[in-house]
């Protein structure tokens, strides 16, 4: 890295239309860690939603679109594991065909992060503990779990603040989310994110945090049948860390 | 006409979901099949090299899987086994049907095989008026419900005790209790041991086939296998040409990573090695061996993108594991082959188009190829499948045209965000402090709150965020902030070209409902 306090943030369509404070907290999160937060204006979608569901073509279109728009900087930080996972694992074999591509992906995927990774292993960040921290269970989500193999740097983080973190059963089963999948087959969707939240639920937890935007979006649906909040975990370490 | 298109895919997963036996058995068994494999597999001293060499030797087998089947077919020959080859199902249950009418046969116990199920079999069987029973518990409950298994590995896992009494019951012709389960042993092992004995002949698959020695292997549990294949004077075992296994230090890999992914045993109770029929000096055991070898698609799979899912031992762990069919069961799958590798095997072994929703019939999690034995990528086959049905035209005009404008339109970020500016405004009326309010069909399940766009953009918010970085952290979120009136009636403006892709993504809602 060049001027190593300098990182773009993606903030993912999502947040950036339905949960806006999540991409707020993540920025604030990332000046307090002693960065300089660039947000490249042009951005809109990974691309991920496309890949999802089969097409591919567009997929990689928006794939170009934001190696063009993300190339300049010297980190990307994300504050959602599924995109970050999209850009990392999957840009460089979208985008095989296309000459160059796979070069410019890598290089751009080297330096893709997702916020627990960055705010742990590149900014060396631990927040102080808070008091009347809550008491909060963690949702393993899939792609951040299985293909960036990242959870533990969320759990350091939230322990770090003072959160006692209470286990639910099966932490990485799946919330029923899965992009396309909620809209193509919703009934088997809903089942799975009813049983994700009872499961949460039943820990006694008074949030559920997730570091996905998308868990979160989907099991807000159903977060009312409980008394439990559901924060993104940018947002409850923002709040934690003032 | 799709056999399991996304209407009856979606129809089936709702009965499955709306019923409560089903749900409290298919829990209860995942569960602690998921719990004894991760005991399993911790007493390994290096599972993860294990299931490496495993792989890399399934990889290699496939690659030159037409040698490793000739040697088989010379080596099992060699011991007196007939070794028949069957292209496709009619094939496949023709050559049982003149086994057994060469044999006078009847009467033919069986004991479990998804390949017989794949070919229907037993239906066949019936129509040429031999009789089938099975013999393996669970396959034989599944035979007296009418039903086709739920599970690969465990056929009526679906059912519970209750139910399980009452078909007994049925079937004996006297009240049994759900709480005797050894009465209810008792009874089952009473019925199949005459089926046994008065079979002409016994009809198994094969877990696997050493090339080698030219023999089969059956893993079962309750050593119906065992009698099925020594007990009725003629044994026909079927074998998919993928199960072939180059040397007996390979089966020791399978049978070990097989028993353990599955069930979570070290072994499984009975394991079965079988070269040959019966020698002359042997005191029992059948005179007649017949070996079919069986492709029904497979070798159209070999060479190409899918080769992998060949690796397949068929031990379950991804439907124990797949949050999916936890929800489901097997027979919403439409095919004896669920979960996972159903969804990825299916399609390819019987066409995308009769099994169109099949692949969506995932959240990719992972979770299959993280437990896989073999570490088969379903995940990645299963988004190629997908694509593949995008390229073919499978997915049909409609959809193509809601997510190629909505890919479209997130590559115009000004458009974009007039758009979702203006869909701010429009949902004004719909958004209740439980979420965004829509009509029923558009919703149906009315337990969940549909999220709504936020009052503004992230991007909508960057100035006055960038702003804060000069001056101290702000305590709270500048949401609160007015909105720039000019850009809400801009908006307002544009918001009518928002309609066409409004009905277009009801168009998307709507299909999987539509009858096909
Ligand atoms: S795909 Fe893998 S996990 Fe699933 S049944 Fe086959 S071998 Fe077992």
């Amino acid at each position: 890295m060049t001027s190593a306090k300098r990182v773009a943030i993606m903030v993912t369509c999502m947040v950036d239309q339905v949960m806006p404070e999540v991409g707020v907290a993540a920025v604030r999160l990332l000046r307090r860690a002693g960065y300089t937060v660039e947000f490249p204006a042009e951005q809109t979608c990974c691309g991920q939603p496309f890949f999802n569901s089969g097409f591919r073509a567009q997929a990689a279109d928006l794939a170009k679109r934001s190696l063009d728009i993300f190339e300049p900087y010297d980190a990307v930080v994300l504050p959602g594991g599924s995109c970050a996972a999209m850009i990392r694992k999957e840009y460089p074999h979208l985008l095989e065909r296309w000459p160059g591509g796979v070069a410019r992906a890598e290089a751009l995927a080297a330096r893709t992060y997702e916020l627990s990774e960055f705010l742990v292993h590149v900014a060396g960040w631990q927040p102080a503990p808070a008091a009347g921290a809550p008491r909060v269970t963690y949702h393993d989500s899939c792609h951040m779990n299985r293909l960036l193999g990242l959870g533990a740097e969320s759990r350091a983080l939230l322990s770090a603040a003072g959160c006692a973190i209470v286990e639910m059963h099966e932490s990485d089963r799946c919330c029923g989310f899965g992009g396309v999948f909620s809209i193509r087959i919703p009934e088997v969707s809903n089942a799975m994110t009813q049983e994700k939240v009872r499961r949460a639920d039943a820990t006694g937890a008074e949030v559920l945090v997730s570091a996905d935007p998308g868990c979160l979006m989907q099991m807000r649906g159903f977060a009312h049948q409980t008394g439990m909040r559901l924060a993104h975990l940018a947002v409850l370490l923002e709040e934690l860390t003032r | 006409m799709s056999e399991v298109s996304f209407h009856t895919f979606r129809a089936g997963a709702a009965l499955a979901i709306a019923n409560p036996h089903l749900q409290s058995a298919v829990d209860g068994a995942t569960l602690k099949f998921r719990n004894d494999r991760r005991r399993a597999l911790a007493d390994l001293p290096d599972v993860e090299a294990m299931r490496d060499h495993f792989k890399a030797m399934r990889a290699a087998t496939l690659a030159n899987l037409g040698e490793h089947l000739e040697q088989f077919e010379r080596q099992a020959s060699a011991a007196g086994a007939h070794v028949h080859w069957a292209r496709d199902a009619a094939e496949a249950t023709q050559i049982v049907i003149n086994i057994a009418r060469q044999h006078g046969a009847r009467l033919a116990v069986k004991a479990k095989s998804m390949t017989s199920e794949e070919i229907h079999l037993n239906a066949a069987l019936d129509e040429a008026g031999i009789a089938p029973v099975e013999t393996d518990l669970g396959e034989w409950i599944v035979q007296l419900a009418a039903e086709s298994p739920a599970h690969i590995v465990v056929p009526a896992l679906h059912k519970t005790r209750q139910q399980v009494a009452e078909l007994f019951t049925r079937e004996v012709g006297r009240p049994l209790s759900a709480d005797d389960i050894p009465a209810l042993t008792e009874e089952a092992r009473r019925a199949l041991r005459q089926k046994f004995l008065a079979a002409e002949i016994g009809i198994s698959g094969a877990n696997l086939g050493v090339a080698e020695t030219g023999s089969i292997v059956l893993v079962t549990n309750e050593g119906n296998g065992r009698m099925v294949s020594s007990v009725p004077p003629v044994h026909v075992a079927i074998m998919g040409i993928e199960k072939v296994c180059p040397t007996w230090d390979d089966a020791a890999v399978w049978l070990e990573l097989l028993a353990r992914s599955s069930t979570g045993q070290p072994l499984s109770v009975y394991t079965t090695a079988i070269t040959g029929p019966a020698r002359e000096s042997d005191a029992d055991g059948p005179r007649v061996l017949h070996i079919v070898l069986y492709d029904g698609g497979r070798g159209g799979i070999l060479g190409t993108g899918y080769e992998e899912v060949l690796q397949c031992i068929r031990c379950g762990a991804c439907l124990n594991h797949c949050p999916v069919y936890q929800e489901i069961a097997g027979q919403t799958y439409g095919h004896a082959y669920s979960g996972p590798i159903g969804a990825v095997l299916v399609p390819l072994l019987h066409g995308l188009e009769q099994y169109e929703a099949l692949p969506h019939a995932s959240s990719l999690c992972g979770a299959c190829l993280e437990v896989c034995p073999a570490r088969i990528d379903l995940p990645r086959m299963l988004l190629d499948l997908r694509a593949e049905e995008v390229t073919r035209g499978i997915i049909g005009p409609p959809e193509q045209a809601v997510e190629k404008s909505a890919a479209w339109l997130l590559g115009q970020r000004r458009l974009f965000g007039l758009l979702t500016d203006a869909g701010r405004i429009f949902q004004r009326p719909l958004v209740g402090k439980d979420g965004l309010r829509v009509p029923r069909r558009l919703n149906p399940a009315q337990e969940r709150r549909l999220p709504t766009l936020a009052p503004r953009s992230f991007h909508a918010l960057w100035d006055e965020l960038a702003a804060e970085a000069e001056t101290a952290p702000a305590a709270t979120p500048p949401r609160k902030a007015a909105r720039k009136s000019s850009r809400g009636r801009m908006a307002a403006l544009i918001g009518a070209s928002a309609l066409p892709l409004a009905v277009l993504w009801h168009l998307l809602r709507r299909r999987g409902r539509k009858e096909r």
